[in-house]
């Protein structure tokens, strides 16, 4: 995971906004300021709010950046880039005093800014032939943006180059002279920004958490992997699809989710790492197949990028309510192993870790992303992108070196996981199966239906849940141990709790953190013996029902004071887990469900 | 990870692919033929049983992966075809051979049949066909006749049925042919000739239930049956005229290979990662200076 050091309170920070209907060009401009930053010693982290729509609606992208890693977008804006009226409307109120909005004088009408918020008009029109370029006025805005920013004219022209360079030379001559037009306006007519962004020679790596999932998995040598295409995990998918034949991975699109998890079982029956990534809507197809996963002891990996449902949902909206989902998938008892990445680093790091567990014990292994971490970004250092983890696939057979009687493919073993044969070695050919079989791989229907089997099977299989609960670490408890008020989250609630945190410091009240990771395992007892004095726990999530609160309970007993909760499709704001604590702490409600005040 | 020691070459017999137990098939169930028929073909064509998968789906005729020794998948029901396309691209070099009945293939799993087909993977897909569900004990499948009366369809079937080979052909297989369990020479000759073919082949065969299917039995095929070969004008690579012969249904039924084409590469042909070798032996680790060009996109 991402180190954050508890001591260590974020610096300031630079929010900007970028808001336009879907083909207006938001990405564009987005990507440039995230490489301004990255390439100089900044950190940030990105989100952009979309509908599911190809043209037109509201998508609003917004890019927090600052010195020290940037744990989520935070709770308001510096600058807003209004591409249209609809964004001028609903996102002017994100800005606060010192806070600067740069828009287009010839179509964007301002409102009401607060006191202290420069409105900066860009006669778009006359600085631009618009007839010629249809997003000059994002070029242009750019180019004012950073020249308020403090930043040489340079640093983007060499941007622009790189962005646009395979366009050819017009192309790049075109925009760089746009950028210089709106850069030097601004210079003249807008006041610059007052916050210092010291900028370095360091550089940082940018990516999303699908980017980050398809990396974490090819470094863990995934050699096969398939999809079919839903949001909001088709991301991995094109990275995949990108650089697989690069990377030496088979990549296949295939023609349902269902196919994709019995091709990604064959592939991984046929001795390579295989992975598949879906949404809720497709894992729920794939269940079966991960009863079949774990009852013929293939290993498999399943990302699932949550988003808000049930049924189609809000296919673009975030949500962290495919939980019991997850623990519930497929019918019969079987073991398996959940993972919530906490943030996009981590999204890189859990891939190596959970391919371990899932060929060490043959098990199926999900990774619980969400909308929120999957279509993201977060810049990294570099170095995280370990492409060299220390790999370890388990007891598996891959030549006939030694001699050997009957080869038992389900022996019945005190770890409960049998040395695995892979299809192609001579002297251990054996069938596996759906079917309950024996330890020799036959059918226990093809004998006689044989309870004592079955019974020893089903254990067998079971105990293997002892050997991971022993290799999968126990939560920590982040913070101090005498805290006014422990927040519990899992998965990718882990940066904006720890805001929140700081804020709720600021206003005298001391917090801890208590973050799930690994929810299979969950290591109930360790939880237990973390929460035994607390003073008050409160558990934080993105969903209605509370998924996680109810698991610990059921498998803990443990009942927390309070809930904060969210379904409306948006991540959480640092703010909104503060005011929730406050009000919770001042005993007015054990049930905070913050209200999202911006229509994104 | 490690290479593969080659055991001593040995001649494959008959008995290396006997399977762990025998058969569990109603007495005189057309699936023996069908067991037959593959274990002579794989004899004939001497490939060592460890460089042989069998992946069946769920049903009677499933459960043949565990009835001959090769390596085998029991899969889930109408799910062969996936599993067995992912082993074949982690092991390109192992013999696929792809089982299962009617309503797996043709039911349950027909979605994952027509793309198969589509993606020209070098697998043999035999489907023994009965033209019932045997295992649930006797329903209304894709292939059964307009007013057959079953358990399900006690006053006789509605659905049009499925005609395999039309639906193959039209789904772009690269090799199609029917047999037959009661015509073991045949049907062993077009068992080699499927799993020698490059790319997707599919066999219908006609596998009779003798316990729920008591309107196609061995003695209602056997009159009916033709061999396509007798006419010796008939061409395999005139996809038309396979789809003619396909159509025909009644006193007389064509057994025999309707199209093979080799204008079509496989997958594997066409696919730059498998220029390597197969993705089971690779090298788990990316190259470094592959690896760092990735993080460096990203910068």
């Amino acid at each position: 995971m991402t180190a954050h050091s508890w001591e260590k309170v974020m610096s300031q920070t630079f929010t900007l906004g970028i808001g336009g209907a879907a083909g207006q060009g938001v990405a564009t401009p987005g990507d440039i300021f995230a490489l301004i930053f990255s390439r100089r010693g900044l950190h940030l982290n990105a989100y952009n709010a979309y509908q599911s729509i190809i043209r037109g609606g509201h998508t609003f992208l917004t890019i927090r950046t600052g010195v020290d890693p940037v744990r989520s977008t935070g709770d308001d804006m510096d600058l807003l880039i209004p591409l249209n009226q609809d964004t001028m409307d609903r996102h002017l109120r994100l800005l606060k005093e010192g806070g600067a909005c740069i828009y287009n004088a010839d179509s964007v009408k301002p409102g009401e800014a607060a006191a202290g918020v420069q409105l900066c008009p860009i006669p778009v029109s006359q600085l631009a032939d618009i007839s010629r370029n249809k997003v000059a006025q994002n070029t242009l805005a750019l180019g004012a943006s950073l020249s308020m920013m403090g930043v040489g004219f340079h640093v983007l022209e060499e941007v622009l180059k790189a962005q646009f360079g395979r366009k050819g030379e017009a192309v790049v001559n075109e925009n760089v002279s746009i950028a210089r037009a709106g850069y030097e306006y601004a210079t003249g007519k807008f006041k610059p920004f007052a916050k210092a962004l010291p900028m370095t020679d360091t550089r940082y790596a940018v990516l999303s958490g699908n980017s980050a999932m398809a990396m974490g998995g090819a470094a863990a040598g995934c050699k096969f992997y398939c999809a079919y295409p839903m949001s909001p995990s088709t991301g991995v998918l094109h990275w995949m699809a990108a650089h697989g034949r690069k990377a030496g991975i088979m990549v296949r699109q295939v023609e349902d989710e269902i196919g994709v998890i019995n091709m990604a079982i064959g592939a991984a029956h046929g001795g390579v790492r295989a992975m598949c990534a879906t949404s809720g809507g497709g894992f729920a197809l794939m269940t079966e197949g991960l009863g079949l996963s774990a009852q013929a002891e293939i290993p498999v990996v399943v990302i699932d990028c949550q988003r808000a449902g049930p049924s189609t949902g809000v296919p673009t909206k975030t949500e962290q309510g495919d939980l019991w989902q997850m623990l519930g998938a497929a019918f019969g008892d079987y073991p398996r192993v959940i993972a919530a990445p906490f943030d996009i680093g981590d999204c890189f790091t859990l891939m190596h870790e959970i391919f371990d567990v899932t060929d060490k014990f043959q098990v199926p292994g999900i990774v619980l992303c969400d909308l929120l971490l999957a279509e993201g970004r977060l810049s990294v250092e570099p170095k995280l992108l370990d492409f060299a983890p220390p790999i370890d696939r388990g007891e598996m057979i891959t030549s006939n070196g030694q001699p050997h009687g009957e080869y038992l493919r389900y022996k019945i073993t005190e770890s409960g996981v049998s040395p695995r044969a892979v299809p192609g070695v001579p002297g251990f050919t054996h069938t596996v199966s759906s079917d309950e079989h024996d330890e020799n791989g036959v059918l226990i229907s093809d004998e006689y239906t044989n309870h004592a089997k079955r019974r020893a099977m089903m254990e067998k299989r079971m105990r293997k849940m002892v050997g991971v609960e022993a290799m999968v670490p126990p939560p920590v408890l982040e913070g101090p141990k005498d805290a006014d008020v422990t927040l519990i989250g899992w998965g990718s609630t882990h940066g904006v709790i720890r805001e929140a945190i700081e804020q709720l410091a600021e206003q005298g009240i001391t917090a801890n953190h208590l973050p799930i990771r690994w929810l299979v395992p969950l290591h109930g007892d360790a939880i237990l013996d973390l929460l035994k004095n607390a003073k008050r726990t409160i558990i934080v999530e993105n969903n209605y029902s509370g998924q996680f609160a109810r698991y610990l309970r059921s498998e803990t007993s443990y009942v927390a004071d309070g809930h904060i909760r969210k379904y409306d499709g948006e991540p959480f704001m640092p703010h909104h887990i503060a005011e929730a604590v406050r009000e919770q702490l001042a005993g007015s409600t054990t049930l905070s469900v913050p209200t999202h005040e911006v229509m994104v | 990870m490690a290479t593969i020691n080659m055991a001593p070459p040995q001649p494959l017999v008959m008995a290396d692919l006997k399977g762990k137990v025998d058969p569990d098939w109603c007495p005189g169930c057309g699936d023996y033929g069908v067991l037959a028929a593959v274990q002579k073909a794989l004899v004939e064509l001497q490939i060592p049983n460890h460089m042989v998968a069998t992946v069946s789906g769920i049903g009677c005729s499933s459960n043949f992966p565990g009835f001959i020794n090769t390596y085998g998948m029991h899969t889930l029901h109408g799910r062969s075809l996936p599993v067995a396309s992912g082993l074949k691209l982690a092991n390109h070099e192992m013999t696929v051979l792809v089982t299962g009945g009617d309503g797996d293939g043709f039911g349950i799993g027909v979605g994952h049949f027509v793309h198969a087909m589509r993606r020209n993977i070098n697998l043999t897909y035999l489907v023994l066909d009965n033209q019932i569900y045997g295992l649930t004990t006797g329903q209304t499948s894709p292939t059964s006749r307009i007013g057959m009366k079953t358990k399900s369809n006690p006053a006789g079937n509605q659905d049009t049925p499925v005609n395999p080979l039309t639906l193959a052909l039209a789904a772009g297989a690269t090799f199609v042919g029917r047999g037959f369990s009661g015509d073991q020479k045949h049907l062993t000759e077009l068992i080699k000739q499927a799993i020698q073919h490059n790319g997707f082949s599919f066999l219908d065969i006609f596998s009779p239930c003798v316990t729920y299917n008591h309107d196609n039995t061995f003695q209602w095929f056997r009159p009916r049956v033709k061999k396509l070969e007798e006419n010796t004008s008939y061409d395999p690579g005139n996809w038309i005229a396979a789809m003619e012969k396909a159509t025909i249904w009644g006193e007389e039924i064509f057994i025999g290979k309707f199209y093979e084409t080799t204008a079509v590469p496989s997958l594997e042909e066409t696919e730059p990662v498998l220029e390597a070798g197969p993705m089971t032996r690779r090298d788990l680790h990316i190259a470094p200076e592959i690896a760092k060009q990735f993080v460096e996109e990203l910068m």
